[in-house]
């Protein structure tokens, strides 16, 4: 349910719009308001409404749309609003976008999960219908006609009939004197009648982006302001014994150090780690400062951690029973019964280790504390938890934190955690001058929250032209939810039903199950979340049932897919099946868009056609996540010395409903590069506690000559309701590389990444 | 007292001679187009002209770039039009952005002295830049219809 409804200016938009402007609020936060929904203005109904979105139209014919999506990459801040504009039947260059700050009226301004477009497009276009209809009544009122012989076109209201027509701008003033109209009343445009939506505009930021002239984060500034570099305890969880500061000192332009307590309590949430703070006159010299600085700290319990043991103990956990999740059939039974008629069964292990963010663009934060207030500029996903989060630190209420969002440079969730706003916030408090805090690749790559390390088992029994008659899946891993409450040891719901708990393979016994795991370091999302291991575990032992039954992965996958069908979760074992959050009739998890999907990516890359040989292979797999369907075929070459090339990825994607075809494709393309990068090289390591990576020398990301030279993105026209599009291209990409590996060797990679393979 | 030219301008310097180039960029001058984004020389954000040639100003210090000429991705066309901005914008190549400053000003040297490079050349000469988005493919694309007068490009969208 959402309720558009014309709103008195606020402070925020007083800055942007003239006093005679009509302002159009409209909310997508479900509430339960009775009749709240048609625009009623009761003072209750005023209360529990949070507007996610603001137009203001000028009588000028400008019109300002507030964008609350922080703008990371994948053309959310630009894309969203096309929709509105769209369905309003403005002129899109008359469209001046403003970033919002961090405000709850707003609704959830937290960029991450790939929900920007699914979450707001249908408010988005009951926005823009609404408004729309406004301007054709109060030019029919004007004209003394019917509201039905008039139509909005292309910024204008046009009297078919006599030719008669008026601009946007010029109704502006009457149509803010309409009724706001009822849900019902609204007439939507069909599919065909979209002039922006499924058309490749420029995004805002494209001229900004080549010119050097784009601002993030780490280019804010604020007059007066002083430098910040943070030392903090090479463990996680160390608090700090004492530091000696005169070296620092001495450091010119270094002006003095200031301590940031530890985190407290069970829920570390995004406070900031603690440390020692080097203040200084300009970003080097505070660096050089923390460099002289001397610190002891007392570890503390995590520095027992060493992540080759860790890997050891969790692929113990997988190898015994552990908590079920999914159970449909009776996959003990079949085993049974697969052991004493000698039926072959298949096990293998997978591993996956902890992956850092490392966006291009480190976390940076300026804010100044004064008067009780604190105002920041920051590079974050999510500026309602910096909010949250500096109101904590410092003892103050998330109002009189004003956030504003830049452009963040790379986020993949990383830039969700708002920690280094609170050092920002804290230190300038302390000092007294705004404080920008910049953290160097060394913090981003020691100090993240890192994609949890995961173990998986997986076993299978083996029935007529070599199907799985059972599958058992375990899995063991540091939960997200440590980061919530440190006493968590189970994978949370969400996370396991990434990929997990949804197998959605015809199998008519299937158990999903998840191991307790305690986490030694911070645990974060990162780009597709638990999907990343769960696909490339399950993915892969798919693929080696096909070997093993000598059939095509492809027409194997497809065999085992099954009939197209809408999964019922109940029916198939998961108790609760939390869908991103949306319901399953909405969002179906559905066999016959899985097999599309596979079905394009085979036939766009003439899988038919391409038998692997020794040194080129091909490898496929299909996954589900955030909603969409994403088939992925890749091509390998590995020469002599065992170096893998990638000619060619076909990505065959069903997202539903999209707006801008070319920045649905960019994340494609992307996608590929990001899961090259953890299948082939990304690994974080930790020796007593201490992360042993620290620039991009330890932490490799694929370069130019490392990535696939060519992903050509294939885009299933649909008008199925919009799903995710940043992050799932990911899991499938991850899989599908390591099974043409094996097609090109014969080497199965079951431990990542590839690099630690020898393939030849 | 460290003089050098920025974009054309003389300037003088007598802070830290150790100091980075970049930092002396982003701090002193606010020409905020340079980015940091390893501070070793191993993922190529900072990269700028220096009398010319690609380098990563994280890597050369005040005392190095003394009496030299710098370019800056904001010196490097005064409407920001030169033809690899241009072929950039074509290409929506961009994502985040955060690295494309330094991925244009590599790219520019690379055509200064292969005007027609290849696939290999850009490979070589691109290696040293990160896209953590991973638009390497669009860069090429760019780099390539820069390199034929931005004629053969197929533009993506458009207004």
């Amino acid at each position: 349910m959402y309720r558009i409804e014309i709103v008195e200016r606020r402070t925020f938009l007083q800055q942007l719009l003239s006093a005679s402007a009509l302002v159009i609020g409209a909310s997508a936060t479900p509430f339960d308001f009775t009749g709240a929904e048609t625009g009623e203005t009761s003072g209750a109904a005023t209360a529990a409404w949070n507007p996610n979105v603001y137009l203001g139209l000028e009588p000028d014919g400008r019109i300002i749309l507030i964008t609350h999506r922080s703008e990371m990459g994948t053309g959310a801040r630009s894309v969203l609003p096309v929709v509105l504009a769209d369905e309003l039947e403005a002129d899109w260059s008359m469209v001046k976008l403003e970033q919002a700050i961090g405000d709850k009226k707003y609704g959830s301004q937290n960029t991450d999960g790939s929900c920007s477009i699914r979450d707001f497009y249908d408010v988005m276009r009951q926005a823009g219908a609404s408004t729309r209809l406004m301007l054709e009544r109060a030019a029919a009122a004007k004209w003394g006609v019917a509201a039905t012989e008039v139509k909005a076109s292309n910024h204008f209201v046009v009297h078919t009939a006599s030719g008669r027509k008026l601009g946007f701008g010029e109704l502006a003033a009457d149509a803010a004197k309409q009724a706001v109209p009822k849900k019902e009343e609204l007439k939507f445009k069909s599919p065909a009648e979209f002039r922006y939506i499924g058309k490749s505009l420029k995004t805002i930021d494209n001229a900004d982006l080549s010119s050097g002239k784009g601002m993030f984060g780490i280019d804010a500034s604020m007059p007066g302001m002083v430098h910040a570099s943070i030392a903090r305890s090479p463990v996680f969880g160390g608090t700090l014994k004492s530091f000696d500061d005169k070296a620092a000192k001495a450091v010119k332009g270094v002006t003095q150090t200031v301590e940031i307590p530890r985190f407290k309590g069970q829920q570390l949430m995004f406070q900031p780690l603690g440390g020692v703070a080097v203040i200084a006159n300009s970003t080097w010299a505070a660096k050089k400062g923390r460099e002289a600085l001397k610190v002891e700290w007392d570890a503390g319990e995590n520095a027992a951690y060493d992540s080759a043991k860790y890997k050891v103990s969790l692929l113990e956990t997988v190898r015994k029973p552990q908590k079920a999740l999914r159970n449909l059939g009776d996959v003990d039974a079949e085993f049974a019964k697969a052991s004493q008629s000698g039926r072959q069964t298949h096990e293998a292990e997978y591993y996956m280790p902890h992956l850092a963010h490392a966006p291009m663009e480190p976390v940076a934060a300026v804010a100044e504390f004064k008067d009780g207030k604190v105002v920041c500029h920051a590079n974050t996903q999510n500026p309602q938890a910096v909010q949250d989060t500096v109101a904590a630190a410092l003892g103050i209420k998330p109002q009189d934190v004003i956030c504003n969002v830049t452009l963040l440079g790379g986020g993949f969730g990383r830039k969700s955690k708002p920690d280094y706003v609170a050092e920002a916030a804290l230190l300038s408090r302390s000092v007294g001058k705004p404080v920008k805090v910049t953290w160097s690749r060394e913090e981003d790559i020691q100090f993240d929250y890192y994609h949890a390390v995961a173990a998986m088992y997986l076993k299978a029994s083996i029935g007529d032209k070599g199907k799985a008659t059972a599958l058992l899946q375990r899995s063991a891993f540091p939960s997200i939810a440590t980061t919530f409450d440190s006493r968590a040891r189970y994978g949370a719901g969400f996370e396991m039903d990434m990929g997990w708990t949804d197998a959605p393979f015809d199998i008519p016994n299937i158990r999903a199950e998840n191991g307790p795991a305690q986490n030694h370091v911070r645990i974060g999302w990162l780009r597709a979340v638990a999907n990343l291991y769960h696909a490339f575990g399950l993915h892969s032992f798919m693929d080696e049932l096909a070997h093993l039954a000598k059939r095509d992965p492809v027409e194997y996958l497809l065999d085992s897919l099954g009939a197209p069908r809408k999964l019922d979760m109940k029916a198939q074992g998961v108790a609760a099946y939390s869908n991103q959050g949306k319901p399953i009739q909405d969002y179906p998890v559905d066999i016959g868009r899985l097999r599309n999907v596979v079905e394009l990516a085979a036939e766009k890359s003439g899988w038919a056609k391409k038998k692997s040989v020794k040194g080129h292979g091909f490898g496929i797999a299909v996954h589900r996540s955030f909603l969409s369907y994403i088939a992925c075929v890749v091509e390998v070459t590995v020469d002599a010395q065992g170096r893998v090339r990638i000619p060619s990825v076909h990505m065959a994607v069903d997202p539903g409903q999209i707006i801008n075809p070319d920045r649905v494709k960019a994340q494609f393309e992307g996608a590929a590069v990001f899961g090259t990068s953890i299948a082939m090289m990304g690994e974080i390591t930790a020796m007593n506690g201490v992360i042993q990576q620290s620039n991009f020398d330890g932490y490799p990301v694929a370069r130019m000559h490392e990535a696939p030279l060519h992903t050509h993105v294939h885009i299933v026209p649909s008008s199925a309701p919009p799903a995710g599009v940043g992050e799932p291209g990911v899991p499938p990409m991850i899989p599908a590389l390591t099974n043409a590996i094996f097609a090109a060797t014969g080497k199965r990679v079951r431990d990542l990444p590839v690099r630690k393979t020898k393939l030849v | 007292m460290i003089t050098l030219k920025v974009n054309g301008a003389s300037r003088q310097y007598d802070g830290d001679a150790e100091m980075p180039l970049l930092w002396y960029l982003r701090d002193e001058l606010q020409m905020t187009g340079t980015k940091y984004g390893c501070g070793e020389g191993l993922c190529g954000a900072c990269t700028v002209h220096l009398n010319g040639q690609a380098v990563r100003s994280c890597q050369t210090d005040m005392q190095t770039a003394a009496g030299k000429n710098i370019t800056t991705i904001e010196g490097l066309h005064p409407q920001a039009n030169h033809p690899v901005q241009q072929a950039w914008r074509n290409a929506n190549v961009p994502q985040c952005g955060y690295c494309q400053s330094g991925q244009i000003m590599q790219a520019c040297a690379l055509l200064k002295q292969k005007p027609k490079p290849t696939d290999a050349d850009i490979d070589t000469a691109m290696r040293g830049n990160i896209c953590r988005c991973g638009t390497y493919q669009r860069i090429r694309e760019a780099i390539h219809a820069a390199a034929n007068g931005n004629k053969s490009q197929t533009a993506k969208g458009g207004e």
